[in-house]
């Protein structure tokens, strides 16, 4: 395991656009002076004539790219999902939502993997937020790869979306001959009878770490990969639910309003099953590296280990 | 057209403001008089529009910034052929296209959804951007509220629309000095209105918003400015037209009774009867 490859998935976002600028010449991306941290310098420097900073303004960004979605554009406004989701979070829902204009919202330094920085920074609500908004699409990659398929799905996609993306670098575990990407389908990246792990972005690899060790216990988990919260692929969901009768998720979010919420809302209505949430439990982060924060809210693989553990 | 005819047709629009708020029996009559004018000539002489193609290619562009003024923005879209007039009595009611604020999806004519304050100038600035991004020649227009201003987001549009000198954008703003709450310079004053747009690097033009004489000169005059966005301020009434709505500010959001509509109108013919005296 000493060679894996490690990419930050907003590294893979710059990139996906920079790779896909000469493709699709209406691509615009807008950024609020933070090009350099979300990464999208490398299409700047490719496209300097299409890309657009705004300055400290986030919700003055969305509304521009709003209007310029109404001309022909396909703008990608990047900021920290704090600001994206949070900070212009009305913007989003009155003048990208309620039109259902075609504007695509990357998100980068989700969650608590921000680090350093804290809990002003660390948004677990994104998720959440933008999940209410109707007709908006909502993704989650977990990986270098899965991350810039879903950059190009948003540009195929006619309408918005909301791509969230991390600050941390790690693995890369999509790199498979059969890796095929699809907004609104996710993908059983383990199979398994006892019961199902539904996980999003990096708690992806943390769960299949989980499933290893509990497969030592004589514990066979299935992982389901969710880089789509919304539209959900509740098909798989369903099934896999059914056949082991037990579900747990992981997200790098609030247990309030994410994948967590997202699979209960499934199985309530649909097929009641026991449901186990791994989040951040009603609580703000704090400074610490990426690492250690990881291991001390639980949502490593050991920690993701330990609390299906106990609940089964 | 003459101003003879823009004074006929702006009377029309008002009337379909007053009839529009009547029947829906709410909305915002207030807003919607006090910038008849501007929009009557907007879309009858300034705009390059087609209303028998909404979504013409390269068209001059309206966003209504202030977007609960939509009864004053879909009685002059009705009135220049975009929709039936006698529409505009399903203004607000369930089923009508014609929702409480503008929705671009289901109403011809409408460039942008809009309605919470301080988010139409932000598309608009994007709209006059992409113009320029696609060497475009059209010309985008958004109308605020100057109690609108109070938002913060609009500081950052004009910031944003000073600094890449878009001289294809025309921000109006309609200065009837009066929001729900009262006067702007009791609640919150955000005078010198010109002053910050100037310092936002705009051209600035103040204007009387019921001459169209002057409306006419400084659309033609923010058309020659290059380099530079145009602010117009324009000085209006609010309610002009109807005489117990003029200057107060409980006719913001509120629709005349039964009554209350039939003077209104009355008030309204009387201004057809001046405009007939004044053609004869």
């Amino acid at each position: 395991m000493a060679d894996v490859k490690k990419i930050a998935t907003r590294e893979s976002y710059g990139n996906a656009l920079k790779e896909l600028g000469a493709e699709f010449p209406d691509l615009v991306v807008l950024d609020a002076d933070l090009a350099e941290a979300t990464k999208t310098g490398v299409f700047k420097k490719a496209f300097p004539e299409r890309h657009i900073d705004c300055g400290i303004a986030e919700c003055n960004m969305v509304g521009i790219a709003a209007g310029l979605a109404t001309v022909g554009k396909i703008p990608f406004v990047s900021s920290f999902a704090m600001f994206a989701a949070g900070r212009a979070f009305e913007q989003v829902r009155n003048s990208v939502g309620y039109p259902h204009l075609n504007v695509k919202i990357g998100a980068t330094h989700a969650g608590i993997t921000v680090g350093e920085d804290g809990a002003s920074h660390q948004c677990n609500e994104d998720l959440a937020l933008m999940r209410t908004i109707p007709g908006m699409v909502v993704m989650c990659p977990s990986d270098d790869i899965e991350a810039k398929a879903a950059v190009r799905a948003a540009i195929e996609h006619e309408g918005p979306v909301y791509i969230r993306f991390g600050r941390a670098a790690v693995p890369v575990f999509n790199d498979t001959p059969d890796f095929k990407f699809e907004i609104g389908k996710g993908r059983v990246v383990r199979e398994g009878k006892d019961v199902t792990i539904v996980a999003t972005g990096i708690c992806v690899d943390s769960a299949i770490g989980a499933a290893e060790k509990l497969a030592a216990d004589g514990i066979d988990a299935e992982v389901i990969n969710i880089c789509t919260i919304k539209p959900l692929d509740e098909e798989l969901i369903l099934a896999s639910a059914k056949k082991t009768g037990k579900v747990v998720t992981v997200e790098e979010h609030s247990v309030i309003g994410g994948l967590g919420s997202a699979v209960c809302d499934c199985l309530a209505e649909k097929l009641p099953t026991p449901v186990k949430k791994i989040g951040m439990y009603d609580v703000f982060g704090e400074s610490g590296s990426a690492a250690a924060l990881v291991e001390k809210y639980g949502l490593d693989a050991a920690g993701v280990y330990k609390s299906v553990k106990e609940w089964m | 057209m003459n101003n003879l005819e823009l004074k006929k047709r702006a009377n029309d629009v008002r009337k379909g403001i007053v009839t529009a708020v009547h029947s829906a029996k709410a909305g915002h009559p207030g807003g919607s008089l006090s910038a008849a004018d501007m929009y009557t000539f907007l879309y009858f002489e300034e705009m390059n529009i087609d209303p028998a193609d909404p979504k013409k290619a390269d068209r001059d562009r309206f966003v209504l910034s202030k977007g609960h003024t939509a009864p004053g923005l879909y009685s002059t879209l009705a009135n220049r052929g975009y929709f039936s007039v006698e529409d505009l009595k399903t203004l607000r009611k369930l089923g009508s296209y014609l929702q409480g604020h503008p929705c671009m999806q289901h109403i011809p004519g409408v460039d942008m959804s809009s309605g919470s304050l301080g988010q139409g100038i932000s598309t608009a600035v994007g709209m006059a951007l992409g113009a320029k991004l696609d060497n475009k020649d059209f010309r985008v227009y958004t109308l605020l509220g100057d109690g609108e201003i109070q938002e913060g987001q609009v500081w950052e549009a004009a910031m944003f629309a000073g600094h890449r000198q878009l001289d294809n954008l025309v921000v109006i703003v309609d200065n009837n000095g009066l929001q729900i709450d009262g006067a702007i310079d009791e609640v919150c004053s955000p005078y010198p209105i010109d002053k910050k747009f100037e310092a936002f690097n705009f051209h600035v033009i103040n204007i009387d918003a019921h001459d169209f004489d002057a409306i006419r000169a400084a659309l033609n005059e923010a058309k020659a400015t290059k380099g530079m966005p145009t602010c117009i301020v324009m000085h209006s009434t609010k309610g002009k037209g109807v005489s117990f709505m003029e200057g107060k500010a409980g006719w913001h959001g509120k629709a005349p009774n039964d009554e209350e509509y039939a003077i209104a109108m009355a008030d309204l013919a009387k201004i057809d009867e001046e405009l007939a005296k004044e053609e004869a």
